[in-house]
């Protein structure tokens, strides 16, 4: 019955969407308000309909109806009932059903917040959603099939992977990187829309910048959530290995930042407009291919499932909205004319050129360096990956030279700017420069690049936080207004300029934690009896007893670790194996003690109650928690961007924009 | 575009571009050629000979039945790792994952010594039961480390290695 019902909504979905597809676009050819009204419809379909199949299939999870195949799979009487719920995404086929339900939220209040507006690109739009709506429908009722009938169903079943149901983030990291992932669909639509009806006005900037704002700020968060979950649970003391996963979360997240940036260059200077488009169309294409890189099992990995038909069929989608972006560029590209001309100089402008050529270099040593092995096993059939180092060593000088750029860039006038004014605009950020380059030095800090990145990052604090206040000290000199209400009225006014350097500031304070915690770590690997003491850093570990833990699903054998570090006891950690049921093999779950300063990471390699050994890994990794703050900073910067936008009423930004102190000759 | 005039300039903009291009794609090719990380079977580590001196190597097999050397927190751990037919000599520092044992099957990353010596940076166990049956002549690889625990984050060596004693 249940398999039944889920099946038919699929269809119904697949059937809306494909229907919504063809008349939205015909309705962008030819347009009618009869056409555009049922595109509307729809949509909103859709979007309906895939929910519900969502919550067909969490009825069939929490009920246990293993007649249900994708339960049957993942499904087990003896998890918590928070294990069920998020079974939904914690497999193959479930994934792509909860992928459906995201597209389809999104398709739907995209397509009702633009509902009276922009007539001239909303069916196209509407048009490209669906039809990406379609596809993944097609993928739900063909080659996935989550609600294939088990003809005799199990009394149990396995329930789903230990190392997923080992952590709380587990919860929490696959919906926001959905989040994420899914609506790069949104901004690929409008960008799409803007070439097909062959222009791209000053009006559109808006929804473009803001559908692109959203997914970004959650493929923020997902990005880091994945990095801490690692942290937390894999138990190999490191947030970020260049795993060909974490870079396929990466990847579109550079071109994504890349895009938001030449975006505000088309709004101000009416330039980039086809390079900003290309842009959002590539990052809807990494998307994609990312997908295809982590559910069709060609990489191994914690993500990885079982191989089926779905990769090649993802494949098959790749390639043809590859095919359909070159050749709607290739056809259209020359519409979107420029409404201005770049300055040349060193200026504002030319670092946001800067930035954005870094920002694709990134992009395509990552992605270089993640296909590459792929490359190399189809054709040859060796196998083989691209090792760490090579990442590093890339990420090192384009990080560099990007957080260099984020504070150069804002410094800057708009415009051409005279020597004087460059001098003027670049001097006073070097004493920020020093003081934490110097602060660093005293604390310890001999690496020669992690006292650059000190360096730039101290410059570039000081021009985003002067920026961040220019504002508020304009109004207060010009109209004579108090801090707290000049404050006020420059948020108002100025909300986006601010969020943006809210983002910078975040941004600033991860690039200074990566590399001062990935070149300060000390590391251990100690194995001790009952009783015995080891030594890390100032952390002396002493290893009290084996203590065995039984849960329902989970039988966890947990090592005492009583810490003290320099004479002051600061109580006991719980490095951990757990036996799962349902496997044969162990997960480690590592105990972290967060600070400040550092991290004290144990991790257990092995353990046994009866003889009362243990090895460890430890690890003492300074500034990591700064990471997940600053990237709450991050997170935050971009909402503050977004909230204006919320209210149609607002005043339309590009008016308010504060003029910098060193004003360029235009 | 950027306010070039003459064509002349446009050419020298275009070629400046690929010269640029053409550096960055040398620099990365070269880089990923320099960071290979190969996954081989004892057989294909034993063919590869001098090649495999110094590289990056994950090496995929079967701990050999009674060749784990007894040890202590202190002293090295040395097994042999066969696919059946080959045999590698492998030395690996630190402390063994829980499931370590004779006959399981196990990836180790490092590289081979002049000394004809398997230099293990991380040991890891698979979690396969089928493939710890003794007849298998033929190692898959591929599903050897698909079932491997842990392989999924690679810590740099230099990084699990550093400290701030530099």
């Amino acid at each position: 019955m249940v398999p039944t019902l889920g099946r038919t909504l699929i269809l119904l979905a697949l059937l809306a969407a494909s229907t919504g597809a063809v008349v939205a676009l015909t309705t962008g050819a030819r347009p009618s308000s009869l056409g555009w009204t049922w595109s509307r419809r729809l949509a909103y379909a859709f979007g309906a309909l895939m929910l519900l199949a969502n919550l067909t299939m969490e009825y069939a999870l929490l009920s246990h109806d293993f007649s249900v195949s994708y339960v049957a799979h993942v499904g087990s009487r003896s998890v918590p009932t928070w294990v069920s719920i998020v079974s939904l995404w914690s497999s193959l086929e479930g994934s792509i059903l909860f992928w459906g339900m995201v597209l389809g939220a999104y398709v739907a209040i995209a397509t009702y917040r633009n509902r009276g507006e922009h007539p001239e690109y909303m069916p196209w739009a509407v048009g490209i959603w669906l039809a990406c709506g379609a596809f993944f429908s097609f993928l739900l009722a063909g080659p996935a099939q989550p609600f294939a009938t088990v003809p005799s169903p199990p009394m149990d079943g396995p329930g789903p992977n230990a190392l997923l149901q080992n952590h709380y983030l587990m919860v929490i990291h696959p919906p926001f990187l959905y989040a994420g992932y899914v609506g790069m669909t949104i901004p690929f639509g409008f960008a799409c829309a803007a070439l097909l009806a062959g222009r791209l006005g000053h009006d559109f900037l808006r929804p473009l910048r803001n559908s692109l704002l959203v997914p970004w700020i959650f493929l923020t968060i997902a990005i880091v959530l994945g990095g801490w979950w690692a942290y937390e649970v894999l138990g190999w003391g490191g947030y970020w290995a260049w795993d060909p996963v974490e870079n396929a979360s990466f990847l579109p997240w550079l071109t994504a930042t890349a895009a938001l940036h030449s975006a505000l260059l088309v709004e101000r200077k009416g330039v980039l407009k086809g390079w900003t488009v290309t842009l959002i169309a590539g990052t809807f294409l990494l998307t994609i291919l990312g997908t295809f890189m982590t559910r069709s099992g060609v990489f191994n990995s914690v993500h990885s499932f079982t191989q089926s038909a779905i990769g090649p069929t993802i494949l098959a989608f790749l390639a043809a909205a590859l095919l359909f972006s070159v050749a709607l560029f290739a056809l259209r590209i020359d519409a979107l004319e420029s409404d201005g001309a770049l300055e040349t100089g060193v200026s504002r402008d030319a670092a946001f050129l800067l930035q954005n050529l870094l920002f694709v270099l990134f992009t395509f040593t990552v992605l270089l360096g993640t296909v590459f092995p792929l490359v190399m096993e189809a054709m040859s059939g060796k196998q083989m990956s691209v090792g760490r180092p090579y990442f590093d060593q890339m990420a090192l000088p384009v990080g560099l030279a990007l957080l260099f750029v984020m504070g150069v860039g804002p410094a800057l006038p708009w415009g051409r700017a005279t020597r004087e004014q460059v001098r003027r605009a670049l001097l006073p950020p070097l004493a920020g420069a020093c003081v934490l380059a110097l602060v660093g030095f005293l604390l310890g800090v001999r690496n020669r690049w992690t006292l650059a990145a000190l360096l730039f990052g101290g410059f570039t604090a000081q021009v985003t936080l002067s920026e961040m206040l220019l504002p508020v000290r304009q109004r207060m000199r010009t109209h004579g207004e108090g801090l707290v209400e000049a404050f006020r009225n420059a948020q108002r006014r100025g909300r986006r300029r601010f969020g943006a350097y809210v983002v910078h500031a975040g941004a600033v304070i991860v690039i200074v934690a990566i590399a001062v915690s990935s070149t300060m770590a000390t590391s251990k690997e100690i194995q001790l009896k009952e009783g015995e003491t080891a030594t890390i850093g100032d952390y002396s570990l002493t290893f009290v007893k084996a203590e065995v833990v039984a849960e329902p699903h989970r039988e966890s054998t947990r090592a005492r670790m009583e810490i003290v570090k320099g004479g002051r006891s600061l109580g006991a950690l719980f490095p951990a194996m757990n036996q799962y049921d349902s496997q044969r093999e162990p997960v480690g779950t590592p105990a972290v003690r967060t600070s400040l300063t550092e991290d004290l990471y144990l991790s257990v390699h092995n353990i046994d109650a009866r003889s009362g050994t243990v090895g460890l890994l430890a690890l003492v990794n300074p500034m990591v928690a700064w990471i997940w703050v600053a990237t709450a900073i991050m997170a935050l910067g971009g909402l503050v961007a977004l909230l204006p936008a919320m209210r149609p009423s607002a005043i339309p930004a590009p008016a308010t924009e504060p003029t910098p102190l060193v004003e360029g000759a235009h | 575009m950027i306010g070039l005039k003459r064509g002349r300039t446009k050419w020298f903009a275009l070629a400046a571009l690929l010269v640029a291009g053409g550096a960055f794609l040398g620099i990365t090719v070269s880089g990923i050629g320099d960071n290979l990380v190969y996954y081989w079977g004892p057989k294909e580590l034993r063919a590869a000979g001098n090649k495999a001196v110094g590289a990056t190597v994950r090496l995929g097999g079967q701990v050999a039945p009674g060749s784990v050397k007894p040890f202590d927190s202190v002293s090295n751990l040395e097994f042999d790792v066969t696919d059946g037919t080959a045999l590698v000599h492998v030395v690996s520092k630190g402390v063994p994952p829980q499931l370590f044992r004779d006959r399981i099957g196990v990836v180790v990353e490092g590289t081979m010594t002049a000394g004809g010596v398997f230099e293990s940076r991380r040991l890891m166990v698979s979690h396969d039961n089928k493939y710890r049956a003794p007849a298998d002549k033929n190692v898959d690889i591929k599903t050897l480390m698909q079932t491997t625990e842990g392989l999924d984050p690679a810590p740099a060596p230099q990084v699990a290695k550093s400290s701030n004693s530099r």
